[in-house]
């Protein structure tokens, strides 16, 4: 087999004759098969999700933006269809909480960074025509729209002491066992379910392009970041999913065919679930934050025009995160009553984390260290990304000291800490990406200004979101409260006040995405000039529907 | 080089548990924690009436609940608004003050040590950015360099978070350890079950009675007649009919189980939270050094009113204690012993001493007061 050099122009010439079909509109989108469509379907998916996810984080701020209940009652009759009591509008803040974590997790961040970047990307950067198993690709997108649609589905049926589950995304038993009767936890469990199928077929199709796909020259040693931190990812996903579905089939054991795994009165512990799920949820927040690591490398180093410092340094430095995180699991469990040597243990391994974690941030720097750096919209977020995530990683340190979550643990200062490394730490990275990519996906340009104006009136609003999250979570509110002492009134008031100015920015967001698929300019195959060297650029913009025909040689 | 970046990483990560397992400091003495597969309800030695502390409870008991939560002996203690004494303070950015040794060990912990250093490390990055901003812009440095590695600053930016690291385990593995040191024989104990959407609080050591306690709701939220929260009792969503009293200066065996799914225990200005989990019985113990009120809300998610079940607990002077211990119809462990009763707190003090060093002294003068009888 001949091969050529990959250069845009030689390419292009190729692909007009014969790789450009498309087929119709049904087969091409419900029926799909190729990796670019599929991930623009997860792309839209997530950001459907995502605005639905940000909804209910908004009502949860206006509803907590005083003390008092003020909406909760009128949110739980709107959804009854009659008017409900106050301990249905209790129910009902549990349930806003759990689709807020549910969707944010499962349906939004997972889908967009895998699932959407994943599957346009991977491929692309490696030289392959497409992802190793096509129709596989598709049916872990159509399993992950169920989910959802099961997960949304719950809310309407009854959950216990009112419609929809309210559990926490934790689901821990017995609450989620005996303690909520009717269908719809029942529904939750099933849509993780089908979720963590979906994605454990996707990290298998990631895995087994990775490792065959890869053109010829391109070493393990030589793939670009962001496919290293989806490698790195899809071996989580496969190792921790399936503990996870254990563990709720476990719950739908107990509660729907009189299992005792976490009923202590018939022999049963309840720990046992939280350890089982954190087993599969500890690993999953690096799930959530690897291919965030990825986008960030390749912006950097593009943007500083110099290659990415440290590169073995990065790629093993995600290796090790991924290795250590699964054997830190039970600081999430600090105060179910553990023993000293335990907490001990899991106290020095959490933070032992910090270590292949600053290795990254420093080696973020020292990449633009010497660069040439052009502050470009996806360049402000990765320098958002890595300061927010240096924020959210040093407040990780003060809770993994089990002595010190004694307080803090399942307060703000703990919802705090988890929304600067994924709200402020993996979505930065998403909108980074977004802002890098959206040229090479659609063929058009995003408008630069919004793009800024986007960024900054962002990154205050989720400051001043989450930020006084930390003092709260000091002086002692606990997560989860749907109403809250008198003194806790003001900084809960700030931090409602972050949000609506964090939706001012997302609004700013949707209308350059609008703008751009209308009047965008359109985007050239290598926009980014020099700095941008992986194979993705070396395609027209958007790609050919069939790229790679001829596979590109890797020096 | 890189493999020696790689080695290092390796290292690190296997020698750190290791590492911890090899400090406890104090020799781990017996976990804390017990399993138990049904919650036992711990009888004290003597339930049986004997004692002439007793013959004033029935009535006590009997007596119509008051208005603002006093019993024959007892007063509630107002809470201590003016210094925000055991709740949070409007606009707070820190910590509630602490009211145990471990709180403020664990508070002085954070803010002397952690909080510096987590807050120079973020100013630390946010400077070097702000540098890359300044130099190493596309206009100021046009021609971008071509280093891609640098053994020595990989090694140094490995090594020396590690040392911070391991700066920052030894006081939290010290404070872990003093966290655990069990409670001393003769502690008092007090078993808080969590039940959907309140607190009982049970006093095996007194006869084993339970005291039940709901949230106080706000005036116009009760039936005429009934009561509802005032000042007196603590603020609005933190306040509680019936509070866990205990004694102030004395060693306390908490202990949490829960009846129906899993809460927790919490109260901040006691830097003490431990899990209420159905079929397990968890344990810590903890010193109360002042008298006052402290505040704490369930801080495990327990269904719909998980918001609305607070903790409140009221550290007492110990005679004060053994008073509303009388109240309610308990007995004091000394009391409850007939005639011999001269040799028996003898046994307990030799037992006493089996506790770690240091707390032991005090604990034996403190608590005292509290098994001796009160008659």
């Amino acid at each position: 087999m001949t091969t050529i050099a990959a250069t845009g122009t030689d390419l292009h010439e190729h692909d007009h004759h014969d790789a450009d079909h498309k087929p119709g509109f049904f087969a091409r989108w419900f029926m799909s098969t190729n990796h670019k469509d599929i991930g623009t379907l997860y792309l839209i998916f997530a950001i459907c999700a995502g605005i639905i996810g940000g909804g209910i984080s908004g009502l949860m701020r206006l509803e907590l933006a005083a003390p008092g209940i003020q909406y909760l009652q009128g949110w739980a009759s709107m959804m009854a269809g009659k008017e409900a009591s106050l301990d249905e509008a209790y129910h009902m803040w549990n349930v806003l909480i759990t689709a807020h974590g549910l969707i944010m997790v499962f349906f939004m961040v997972m889908p967009a960074l895998i699932g959407g970047f994943g599957n346009w990307f991977v491929p692309l950067m490696i030289g392959a025509p497409d992802m190793a198993f096509p129709r596989m690709n598709n049916i872990s997108f159509w399993l992950t729209v169920v989910a959802f649609i099961m997960l949304l589905g719950s809310s309407f049926v009854p959950g216990g002491t009112g419609l929809g589950a309210g559990t926490g995304w934790t689901v821990y038993a017995p609450l989620s066992t005996s303690g909520s009767v009717g269908p719809a936890v029942d529904m939750a469990i099933f849509s993780l379910h089908l979720a963590g199928a979906a994605s454990i077929l996707g990290a298998i199709n990631f895995i087994t392009t990775i490792f065959n796909m890869r053109a010829p020259g391109m070493t393990l040693h030589k793939m670009p970041l962001f496919v290293w931190s989806v490698l790195v990812t899809a071996f989580l996903l496969l190792l921790a999913l399936p503990v996870l579905a254990a563990a709720i089939t476990m719950l739908l054991v107990d509660r729907n065919f009189g299992g005792a795994f976490f009923d202590a009165s018939a022999g049963g512990d309840p720990v046992l679930y939280q350890h089982l799920f954190w087993f599969f949820g500890h690993p999953e927040v690096y799930i959530m934050i690897l291919p965030g690591f990825g986008i960030i490398s390749q912006i950097v180093a593009t943007f500083s025009r110099k290659p990415v410092f440290g590169y073995l340094g990065m790629a093993y430095a995600m290796v090790a995160i991924g290795v250590v995180g699964f054997v830190v699991w039970a600081h999430h469990m600090f105060t179910t009553g553990m023993s000293v040597d335990m907490k001990m243990y899991f106290t020095a391994a959490t933070m032992v984390i910090a270590v292949p974690t600053g290795i990254k941030i420093f080696s973020w720097i020292a990449t633009m260290w010497g660069g040439s750096v052009s502050f470009k919209t996806p360049m402000v977020w990765a320098m958002g990304f890595i300061f927010m995530f240096t924020v959210g990683g040093v407040t990780g340190v003060v809770l993994a000291n089990g002595g010190l979550d004694d307080n803090l643990h399942d307060t703000y200062y703990v919802v705090a800490h988890f929304h600067y490394v994924l709200s402020l730490g993996a979505v930065f990275s998403l909108f980074a990406g977004f802002y890098y990519w959206f040229g090479k996906m659609s063929g058009r340009h995003l408008n630069e200004f919004l793009g800024h104006l986007h960024f900054w009136i962002f990154f205050i609003g989720v400051n001043v979101l989450f930020f006084p999250m930390h003092f709260l979570g000091n002086s002692g509110m606990p997560r989860r409260y749907p109403d809250y002492p008198e003194a806790f009134a003001y900084w809960n008031g700030v931090a409602s006040f972050g949000y609506a100015i964090m939706a001012v920015g997302v609004l700013i967001f949707f209308v350059n995405v609008i703008w751009s698929l209308v009047a965008g300019r359109r985007a050239e195959d290598n926009y980014w000039g020099e700095g941008a060297t992986t194979l993705e650029w070396t395609l027209t913009s958007p790609p050919p529907y069939h790229q790679f025909e001829t596979l590109p040689v890797i020096k | 080089m890189n493999m020696l970046k790689k080695l290092l990483v390796l290292l690190v990560v296997l020698t750190a548990p290791s590492l911890a397992m090899a400090q406890p400091a104090n020799p781990a003495p017996t976990p804390v924690t017990k399993e138990v597969a049904a919650p036992v309800v711990a009888t004290p030695a003597a339930v049986t009436p004997v004692s002439p502390a007793t013959e004033a409870a029935p009535a006590a008991a009997a007596a119509p609940k008051s208005m603002d939560g006093s019993l024959p002996g007892y007063t509630p203690m107002p809470p201590d608004y003016k210094n925000s004494v055991g709740m949070p303070k409007p606009k707070e950015i820190d910590f509630q003050e602490q009211f145990s040794d471990n709180g403020q060990y664990a508070k002085w912990i954070n803010n002397t040590v952690l909080l510096p250093i987590i807050t120079i490390i973020s100013l630390f990055v946010l400077g070097l950015l702000f540098m890359v901003i300044l130099r190493f812009n596309r206009r100021a440095n046009p021609v971008p360099s071509k280093t891609t590695h640098n053994t020595f600053i990989e090694v140094v930016w490995t090594l020396v978070p590690v040392l911070i690291l391991l700066g920052i385990a030894y006081p939290s593995l010290d404070l872990l350890a003093k966290q655990f040191k069990p409670a001393p024989a003769n502690a008092v104990t007090i078993k808080a079950t969590g039940y959907q959407w309140y607190w009982g609080f049970t006093y095996p050591d007194h006869g084993g009675f339970e005291v039940v306690s709901n949230m106080l709701k706000e005036e116009g939220d009760v039936a005429k007649g009934e009561r509802f929260r005032t000042e007196n009792d603590g603020p609005k969503l933190m306040a509680s009919d019936n509070r866990m009293v205990v004694p102030a200066g004395v060693p306390l065996r908490i202990q949490t189980t829960a009846a129906d799914v899993i809460h927790a225990f919490a109260v901040p200005s006691l830097w003490f939270k431990l899990d209420a989990v159905p079929g397990r019985l968890n344990e810590k113990s903890l010193t109360i050094t002042k008298p006052g009120v402290y505040f704490g809300q369930c801080s495990e998610l327990c269904g719909a009113r998980h918001a609305f079940m607070p903790i409140v607990v009221e550290a007492l002077p110990p005679e004060k204690f053994a008073a509303w211990v009388k109240a309610q119809g308990g007995t004091m462990p000394g009391a409850t012993k007939p005639a011999p009763a001269a040799a028996a707190p003898a046994g307990d003090n030799v037992a006493a001493p089996v506790a770690p060093a240091g707390a032991a002294t005090s604990i034996d003068t403190v608590a005292a007061p509290v098994a001796a009888p009160t008659k």
